[in-house]
């Protein structure tokens, strides 16, 4: 009389790990509308990176210095090779290119503000240059791209330092894009596009192509600027050792190498998550580049992708860079992915913590919009603060680790003060797996 | 000629030759000798003087111009006249790819032909060949005007935005989204001034085609794709 089917114990839904919901999701979604997804920020899956890596820190063998009493200088100084105007950061961490035009002028500001503060540069973008970035930013590096939207002579002699864009870690080997949405009448004419279309950059420079042409290029922007301001060469981590060494033949300053975790404002889903090599494992061929050539130092080498604190810092200059970039990071600070914004990522789909949209300019805190209610809502003063005390903050946790090693400066950090916690760390960077002597490629265990 | 300041680069750096011709107060009429084909001569110019280059020039010759008058006696190599923002380049010879890439206004003539990718990413230049131009001219061309004398190679005005090309020879091929365009009163009005600005007379304005964006890539679509 019983019902035995209600005793048979049934198996729980299961979900496969090929076909996983965001993997369904995003075939219904590519069925629905025929076009590839298209997002901001970087990539999201889990990646060898510089939580990978330890401080050894200080005892008997080693000695460390005094927090707070003994010196831990920070400052760096950038375009030493050529640029009869090197510039000097007071700390070796600077804000890296994001464009008017992706961000809101309200953000662009903050930004100039917190890295002036503290006494860094900032970076223009794919867009050109606004009066209100060059008016609140001490130290500012004009962005040389493809496009060459709003590139021009008088703004190339106002800037600190101009950066050849050859790459971006989210998307080497892709062109920019902005979508309709943040094509504003400002936008718009600042890149002589009409408003509101869709606009695809090119990805490739349109007047030269390969390193001996970049020379060329490199000796006339120098020409134009009275060899006054340090060239910088800006590729996205991929063959890391041969385009460094290609970018110091070609005559760069400064090499910036950004890898796959760095944010992008507009990229296809497709290529933030399956083009580029991490940066952790881009530094160290980087670096042997320039020691290969004899130009480690001398050329000097800013890294970005998925910087995020004064650790990761410390162990990317450790591993032989001289300065950081951040992107992600610096729009966190202002205040993206705030728990304050919850209710209205709701409406959007999202959640603090996993907003991406930041191709679509509907962003709540402000900052990757171009509808002036939106950007309103960010006080550039406010934002700037907030910068200048995040980036306070990473160069203290930086010093805290190079005191902890007994090391007077940030750059004395060296490959040896760390060990490597998996055995893919390992061999990216060459240094030992915690507890051996030994990386994959090296003799003996 | 006899009140032409003289540069020659036989006797003196690419450096102490651009300082000379760089800055608000430089001022007359220069010539440069012995160009030999050197790069980057004569950028990044910014008061309104009168330059002779007397002979071959390289990459980028008169780059990012602003008021000056280059003239370049001779041919000149890639990227001539690049993202010029005003005043007036003449390349009397050939010019070879890119030229006047970026181009943001002023006008640039070529006598002889040009290479491939002339007017690339142009945004207000105005471009006269009176030969012919290569393959991909005007790619991603935004604005300003372009006008070929002669023929046009394969992809002409590939993902053009609003610049306008006048085309009087034969066009081997349009690019994606290039289509020719209805001549309007006002455009055989602009042409005609282009022509006469570059001084050729021989080619009557209407004997001219006017290829423009037909702005079917504005917007992306999927029916779309396989132009991209
Ligand atoms: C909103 C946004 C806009 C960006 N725009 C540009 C740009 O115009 N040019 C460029 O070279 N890189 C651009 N980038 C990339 C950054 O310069 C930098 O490489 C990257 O953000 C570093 O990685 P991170 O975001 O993990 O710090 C942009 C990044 C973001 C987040």
């Amino acid at each position: 009389m019983t019902d035995n089917s209600k005793k048979i114990p049934r198996t729980k839904p299961r979900f496969s790990a090929t076909f996983d919901p965001f993997t369904i999701s995003e075939i219904q979604r590519a069925a629905a509308t025929g076009i590839y997804d298209i997002r901001g920020a970087g990539t999201k899956r889990k990646l060898p990176h510089f939580d990978d890596l330890l401080f050894l820190g200080a005892s008997i063998s080693r000695y460390p210095l005094e927090g707070y009493r003994e010196r831990c200088d920070t400052d760096v100084v950038l375009g030493t090779r050529f640029a009869r105007k090197p510039i000097r950061l007071k700390t070796p961490v600077t804000i890296a290119g994001m464009s008017f035009g992706a961000l809101s002028a309200q953000a662009k500001e903050a930004l100039g503000r917190g890295a002036s503060a503290v006494g860094t540069s900032t970076t223009t973008g794919d867009g050109g240059m606004t009066p209100e970035e060059r008016g609140h930013s001490s130290i500012l590096v004009y962005q040389y791209l493809p496009s060459r939207y709003g590139m021009n002579p008088d703004d190339l002699r106002r800037a600190d330092a101009i950066e050849v864009v050859v790459g971006q870690g989210a998307k080497p080997g892709g062109g920019g894009m902005l979508l309709g949405q943040k094509i504003s009448s400002r936008v718009a004419k600042m890149r002589d596009l009409p408003e509101g279309i869709d606009q695809r950059s090119a990805c490739r420079h349109p007047d030269w192509t390969g390193p001996d042409d970049l020379e060329i290029k490199i000796e006339e922007l120098r020409e134009i600027t009275n060899w006054e301001k340090p060239i910088y060469l800006k590729i996205g981590a991929s063959r890391p050792y041969y385009d460094v060494s290609l970018a110091v033949k070609a005559g760069a300053d400064v090499v910036v190498l950004d890898g796959m975790q760095g944010g992008t404002a507009a990229t296809q889903e497709v290529f933030i998550e399956h083009v580029g090599l991490p940066i952790l494992s881009a530094i160290r061929s980087a670096v042997q580049a320039l020691q290969d050539l004899g130009m480690h130092r001398k050329v000097q080498l800013i890294v970005s992708g998925g910087i995020r604190s004064g650790a990761d810092m410390a162990k990317a200059l450790a591993l032989g860079a001289d300065a950081v970039a951040i992107g992600t990071a610096a729009l966190v600070a202002l205040g993206d992915q705030s728990p304050d914004l919850a209710e209205e990522y709701a409406r959007l789909g999202t959640v603090p913590g996993a907003y991406d949209d930041w191709q679509d300019g509907r962003d709540p805190a402000g900052i990757t919009t171009q509808d002036p209610e939106l950007a309103a809502r960010l006080d550039p003063v406010l934002g700037g603060r907030r910068i200048a005390n995040y980036l306070s903050v990473m160069t203290m946790e930086a010093q805290a680790i190079a005191r902890a090693c007994g090391k007077s400066h940030l750059h004395n950090l060296e490959p040896e003060d760390m060990v490597a916690l998996t055995m893919e760390a390992a061999a990216m960077t060459r240094i030992p797996l915690a507890g051996t002597e030994w990386y994959p490629g090296k003799g003996s265990f | 000629m006899s009140n032409m300041q003289e540069i020659d680069l036989a006797e003196c750096t690419l450096r102490d030759a651009n300082s000379q011709l760089q800055g608000e107060d430089v001022t007359g009429a220069w010539v440069i000798r012995n160009p030999r084909g050197r790069h980057a001569l004569a950028v990044g110019l910014t008061a309104p003087v009168d330059v002779l280059v007397d002979g071959q020039a390289g990459y980028y010759a008169a780059g990012m111009n602003q008021r000056a008058n280059v003239t370049i006696n001779g041919n000149a190599g890639p990227g001539v006249a690049e993202n010029m923002m005003s005043g007036r380049v003449h390349v009397s010879g050939n010019a070879s790819m890119a030229a006047g890439a970026t181009g943001h206004g002023g006008l640039l003539v070529i006598d002889g032909d040009a290479g491939a990718r002339c007017g690339i990413s142009m945004k207000g230049i105005d471009i006269v060949v009176r030969g012919s131009v290569g393959h991909m001219s005007a790619f991603m061309a935004q604005s300003g005007t372009l006008v070929v004398c002669g023929e046009a190679g394969e992809a002409l005005g590939d993902s053009l935005y609003e610049a306008k090309l006048f085309v009087r020879g034969d066009v081997k091929s349009l690019g994606a989204d290039c289509e020719e365009k209805e001549m309007t009163p006002q455009d055989l009005a602009h042409l005609q001034s282009l022509l006469d600005r570059a001084g050729i007379t021989e080619y009557p304005a209407d004997s001219f085609r006017l290829y423009g964006s037909a702005r079917r890539l504005y917007h992306f679509h999927v029916d779309n794709a396989a132009a991209y």
